[in-house]
C-alpha cells in the first residue's frame, strides 16, 4: 500500500480548544486534498472537561483509525489519564507539550514515546489575542508538512463572521506555531495533497444518515433527543422543514415510535432516529408496525450499554434487542451501515426496504461512524427511493392484508374513497379484522415471514471484497479497521475475503453459501463483550468448523493491526 | 355522476360485530359518534379514527372508516402522527380510562398542550373492563370489587376533565353514554372546534361496575355557556361534582402545526457537504 496517512491527537481539557483545532487540522486538510476521519472523545461532563479529537489524515480514503498516533498535542494534561488508554502512541510517535503545565503524566509516558517543549503559553502572550490551540494547529500542521495556506484558508473562512480581530489574532497564531515548528525533532511529511474541489465531502455518519433518510423519500421525523443520535435529528430538522416535510420532537420514545407510525399510515414515509435505551422503549410498538405491516426506519446509533451505559461511546451491543427484542415471531429488516459514508447508502436503502415491504427496518448505526467525520469523495447516486404498493380506490371488498404471492399487499392511504380498512396489532384475517384463529394467524405469519424472505435485496446485502481460504466476517463500524488490516495482510502476502454483513434481518444463507465457497477459516470481528454477532452468525448460518473470534467490548476501538496479528496466527 | 345523498349514522358503521357486552355503555358511544359524523357531512374516507387496546379501543372496526388499532396507551401519538403528517385529514381517537390515562397517561398531558387538530373521546367506566375488571385511574379509592386489591386502591382518582384544563386543552366536554344524542352534539362541536377536543364521556361497565347504571341519576347538563378563560373554568371545575354534561370549556388558542413550505432542494441541501 503506498498510501500515507498520519494520525494526530489533540488533547486538553473544557475550555483549551482542542476539538476547534481538531476541525480546522481536517478541514485544511480537505482544503489541502487530502482523505481525512475525525472522532471525539468526550468525557462525560455536560460543558468542559477533557476532550480528544483523534485526527487521521491520508492520501487515499480510510474508515479506520490508526493502531497508533503519530503525534500527540496536549494542550493541558487536565484529566489526560481517563482518555489515555484512547491513545495508544509508539516510540516513534512526538509528544508536544507546553513544559509550563508540568511532566508528562506516568499514564501517557509509558508509552516511551519522543517528547518535545512547545511553550504554548508563552509563544501565545507574543500574539495579540494569541490563543495556546492555534499555536499548536500551526505547529501541527508543520510538522506533518500540512502547507500552512490551507490552514489560513479555513480560518479565513470560517472565523471571518467572527469579526477581523479573531482572525487576524488566530492566524498570527497559527503562523507563530509554524515556525517554533522548526526547532521541533522532525516528523514524516505528508506526501503532496490532490485538491478536488466539490467532488470531495466533508460529512459526519449522522450527517449521512440524515441525507441518506432524506433522498430516500422521507418526510415525516418524529424523535426524542438522545446521545448520540441528536446529531441526526439536527441535521434532519431544517433540512424537511426546507422540502416540505416536518420533524417533530416528541414527549418520550414511546410517542416517537407511534407518531411514525401515524405518520407512515397515514401515507408519508417516516422516520425516527434513537440510542439503545429508546429502542429498548420503542420495542413493543415497532412489533405493532409488523403486525399492522406499516413501513417505518428507526436508526439506532448503537453506544455502550446496557441501560444508561456509556452514552458517548461506541459499542456494538444493541445488536440482540435489534435481532431478537421484539415479542412474538416478527420477522422485520435490520440493516447496518459499514462506514461513516455507508450511514447514507445504507440508511436510503433502509427507506426503500421498509417502504416496499411495509415493514420496520431497524438502522444500526454506532457512535464511532456516526459521530466521525470524514473528507470522502462525493457518494455516487443510489437509485434507491420509497416507492410503497398502494391500494385504488372503491375496491370492493377491499382486503388489506391479502394472501398475495408475494406477502405484500397493496396499502390503501387514508383520502382513498371506497378502500377504508383498520389496521391492527392484533392478529386478522385478510380484511383486517381481529381474529384468534389458528388459520388465519399461520397464514398471516407466512406472509410476514415470505415477503421478507422472498424479496430480492441485490448484492447490498454485505460487502463481499477479495478472495482467499480465510474469511474476515464482520459487521458495522468495526468493517473499517478489517478492510485496513485486510489490505495491509494483501501486502504481506496473506490472502483473505471481507465479508462485511449490511443486511442482518433477513438473514440470506444461500448468499452467505457463495461468499464463504472455498473458504476453511473465518475469524469474526466484533465490538460487544458476549460475542452477539458470532452468537447471531451461528444462529443464522452454515460458517466453515474452523471459526475465530475477536471480539471485545467498546469503548476502545478496535484498530487494525490487532486483528492483522490474528489474522498472521493462521499463516 | 354521483348523486350527493345525505349520510345517515348507519353509512358510518361496519358489519363487524362488536365485542362488547350486552347493555354496555360504549355501544352507546358509537351511535353516537356516527350519528355526528353523519352531520359532519365529511367525506368518509377523510376521516381517521385511532384508538389503543381496551374494550372500548374496540370501536374504530365497527365503523367503516380509515382506523388503527394500535397498542395499549399509545392512541394520541398515533393520531397525532396521522394528523401533523396529514393535515387534510380529520382526527378521531377514542379508548378507555386506562388506555388513556394511567398507561398513556403522559401522552394525554402532552396532547392537551401540543395542542395537534384532534378530538379525543374517553370512554370512561372507571375500570379495566378489557382485563376483566382491575381499579383504573378514575376508579374511587373505596372500590374493592377488584382481586388485586380488595381493599380499595386507597388513592385519589385522576380527574380528567381537571388534569386536561391544567395541561392546556383546547375544548373540554362530558357526556354520558345513555344520553347519545347530546354526546353525539359535543362530538360535532368538539370536531368542529380547532386544536385538541377532550371530551370524557362516561360510559357504564355493567359487567364489572353494575352499579354505574346509576350514572342516570346523577348526571345533570351544565347550566352555563361553556367557559371560555382558564381561569374562570378553573373556578367553576373547582366545584364541579364530576356528573355536569356539556361543553366545560372553549378556548383559543391557536392549534400547533409546523409550517411545510418548500424553499429549497435536496441538491441544494448536500451541495453544503462539499469540501
Ligand atoms: C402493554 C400492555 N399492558 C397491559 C395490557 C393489558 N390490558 C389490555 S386492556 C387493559 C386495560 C383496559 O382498560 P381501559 O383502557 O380502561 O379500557 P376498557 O377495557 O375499560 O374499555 C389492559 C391493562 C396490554 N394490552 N398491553
Ligand atoms: S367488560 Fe365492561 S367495558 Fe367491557 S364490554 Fe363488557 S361492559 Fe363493556
Amino acid at each position: 500500500m503506498a498510501a500515507y496517512s498520519v494520525s494526530v491527537a489533540l488533547t486538553g481539557s473544557g475550555g483549551a480548544g482542542s476539538m476547534t483545532a481538531g476541525q480546522i487540522l481536517l478541514d485544511s486538510a480537505s482544503k489541502a486534498g487530502f482523505y481525512g476521519l475525525m472522532t471525539r472523545s468526550m468525557g462525560p461532563q455536560i460543558r468542559g472537561g477533557e476532550a480528544a479529537a483523534l485526527v487521521r489524515i491520508s492520501s487515499t480514503p480510510i474508515s479506520s483509525l490508526d493502531d497508533h498516533y503519530d503525534l500527540l498535542i496536549a494542550f493541558d494534561w487536565g484529566n489526560i489519564s481517563r482518555f489515555a488508554a484512547e491513545l495508544p502512541l509508539s516510540t516513534d510517535s512526538l509528544i508536544l507539550c507546553d513544559p509550563a503545565q508540568g511532566p508528562v503524566p506516568d499514564s501517557i509516558a509509558t508509552y516511551g514515546a519522543r517528547v518535545a517543549p512547545l511553550a504554548l503559553k508563552a509563544l501565545s502572550e507574543r500574539v495579540h489575542g494569541g490563543r495556546g490551540n492555534m499555536i499548536g494547529l500551526g505547529a501541527v500542521a508543520a510538522l506533518i508538512g500540512l502547507p500552512i495556506e490551507s490552514v489560513l484558508h479555513v480560518l479565513a473562512t470560517q472565523l471571518g463572521r467572527k469579526g477581523e480581530e479573531v482572525l487576524a489574532a488566530s492566524t498570527a497564531s497559527v503562523k507563530v506555531g509554524a515556525e517554533a515548528a522548526t526547532l521541533l525533532p522532525p516528523m514524516p511529511k505528508l506526501p503532496e495533497g490532490n485538491p478536488h474541489g466539490a467532488s470531495r465531502w466533508n460529512i459526519s455518519g449522522n450527517e449521512a444518515a440524515g441525507l441518506g433518510a432524506l433522498k430516500g423519500g422521507i418526510k415525516f421525523v418524529a424523535a426524542y433527543p438522545i446521545t448520540p443520535a441528536t446529531e441526526v435529528l439536527e441535521w434532519l430538522a431544517p433540512a424537511l422543514e426546507k422540502t416540505g416535510g416536518a420533524l417533530i420532537q416528541a414527549e418520550d420514545e414511546l410517542a416517537s415510535i407511534n407518531m411514525v407510525i401515524g405518520g407512515a399510515f397515514a401515507g408519508l414515509p417516516s422516520l425516527t432516529a434513537t440510542s439503545g435505551p429508546g429502542l429498548s422503549l420503542m420495542t413493543e410498538s415497532i412489533g405493532l408496525a409488523v403486525a399492522s405491516e406499516t413501513p417505518l426506519v428507526v436508526v439506532d446509533v448503537m453506544r455502550g450499554g446496557p441501560s444508561t451505559g456509556i452514552p458517548t461511546k461506541s459499542e456494538q451491543s444493541d445488536l440482540n434487542i435489534a435481532v431478537y427484542g421484539l415479542h412474538g415471531d416478527a420477522p422485520h429488516l435490520v440493516v447496518a451501515p459499514n462506514s461513516s459514508t455507508d450511514c447514507l447508502a445504507a440508511t436510503q436503502w433502509s427507506v426503500y426496504l421498509a417502504e416496499a415491504l411495509q415493514s420496520p427496518a431497524i438502522v444500526l448505526s454506532d457512535q464511532a461512524m456516526g459521530q466521525s467525520r470524514v473528507i470522502i469523495d462525493k457518494p455516487a447516486e443510489s437509485p434507491y427511493v420509497a416507492d410503497r404498493l398502494v391500494a385504488d380506490a372503491d375496491i370492493d371488498g377491499y382486503q388489506r392484508y391479502a394472501l398475495t404471492e408475494s406477502g405484500i399487499s397493496p396499502m390503501a392511504i387514508p383520502g382513498t374513497p371506497g378502500s377504508n380498512y383498520v389496521a391492527d396489532g392484533l392478529e386478522h384475517n385478510e380484511r383486517g379484522t381481529p381474529s384468534s384463529q389458528a388459520s388465519d394467524h399461520l397464514a398471516q405469519l407466512d406472509k410476514r415471514a415470505r415477503k421478507l424472505q422472498n424479496f430480492d435485496y441485490g448484492d447490498n446485502w454485505a460487502d463481499v471484497e477479495g478472495d482467499g481460504e480465510i474469511a474476515v466476517i464482520t459487521w458495522g463500524s468495526v468493517t473499517g479497521p478489517v478492510r485496513e488490516a485486510l489490505d495491509r495482510a494483501r501486502a504481506k502476502g496473506i490472502k483473505a475475503k471481507l465479508i462485511s454483513l449490511r443486511l442482518i434481518l433477513p438473514a440470506l444463507p444461500e448468499r452467505m453459501d457463495a461468499a464463504l465457497a472455498g473458504v476453511n477459516k473465518v475469524l469474526v470481528v466484533e465490538q460487544s463483550h458476549s460475542q452477539q454477532f458470532n452468537k447471531f452468525l451461528r444462529g443464522h448460518y452454515d460458517l466453515p468448523a474452523d471459526v475465530s473470534v475477536f471480539s471485545r467490548p467498546g469503548p476502545l476501538p478496535i484498530r487494525p493491526g490487532e486483528i492483522l496479528t490474528r489474522l498472521a496466527v493462521w499463516e | 355522476m354521483n348523486v350527493q345523498v345525505p349520510l345517515t349514522a348507519q353509512d358510518f358503521k361496519s358489519d363487524v360485530k362488536p365485542i362488547w357486552c350486552p347493555g354496555c355503555g360504549d355501544y352507546a358511544v358509537l351511535s353516537a359518534i356516527t350519528k355526528a359524523l353523519a352531520e359532519l357531512d365529511t367525506p368518509r374516507e377523510k376521516i381517521a379514527f385511532i384508538s389503543g387496546i381496551g374494550c372500548s379501543s374496540r370501536i374504530p372496526a365497527y365503523t367503516n372508516l380509515y382506523g388503527f388499532h394500535g397498542v395499549h396507551g399509545r392512541a394520541l401519538p398515533i393520531a397525532a402522527g396521522v394528523k401533523l403528517a396529514r393535515p387534510d385529514l380529520t382526527v378521531i381517537v377514542a379508548g378507555g380510562d386506562g388506555d388513556g390515562l394511567s398507561i398513556g397517561g403522559n401522552h394525554f398531558l402532552h396532547a392537551c398542550r401540543r395542542n395537534v387538530d384532534m378530538t379525543y373521546v374517553i370512554m370512561d367506566n372507571e375500570v379495566y373492563g378489557m382485563t376483566k375488571g382491575q381499579a383504573s385511574p378514575t376508579t374511587s379509592p373505596d372500590w374493592c370489587k377488584s382481586k388485586l386489591t380488595p381493599e380499595g386502591t386507597g388513592i385519589s382518582p385522576v380527574e380528567p376533565i381537571r388534569l386536561a384544563l391544567a395541561a392546556g386543552a383546547n375544548f373540554i366536554a362530558r357526556g354520558f353514554a345513555g344520553n347519545p344524542a347530546e354526546v353525539a352534539r359535543l362530538i360535532v362541536e368538539g370536531i368542529a372546534h380547532p386544536g385538541f377536543s377532550f371530551i370524557q364521556i362516561l360510559s357504564p361497565c355493567v359487567t364489572y361496575r353494575p352499579e354505574e347504571r346509576e350514572w342516570k341519576q346523577a348526571v345533570h347538563a351544565s347550566e352555563t355557556e361553556p367557559a371560555q378563560i382558564m381561569a374562570e373554568a378553573m373556578h367553576r371545575l373547582a366545584a364541579d361534582d364530576g356528573f355536569t354534561t356539556g361543553v366545560l370549556f372553549a378556548g383559543n388558542r391557536a392549534p400547533f402545526m409546523p409550517a411545510r413550505d418548500v424553499k429549497t432542494t435536496i441538491a441544494d441541501i448536500e451541495r453544503k457537504f462539499a469540501s
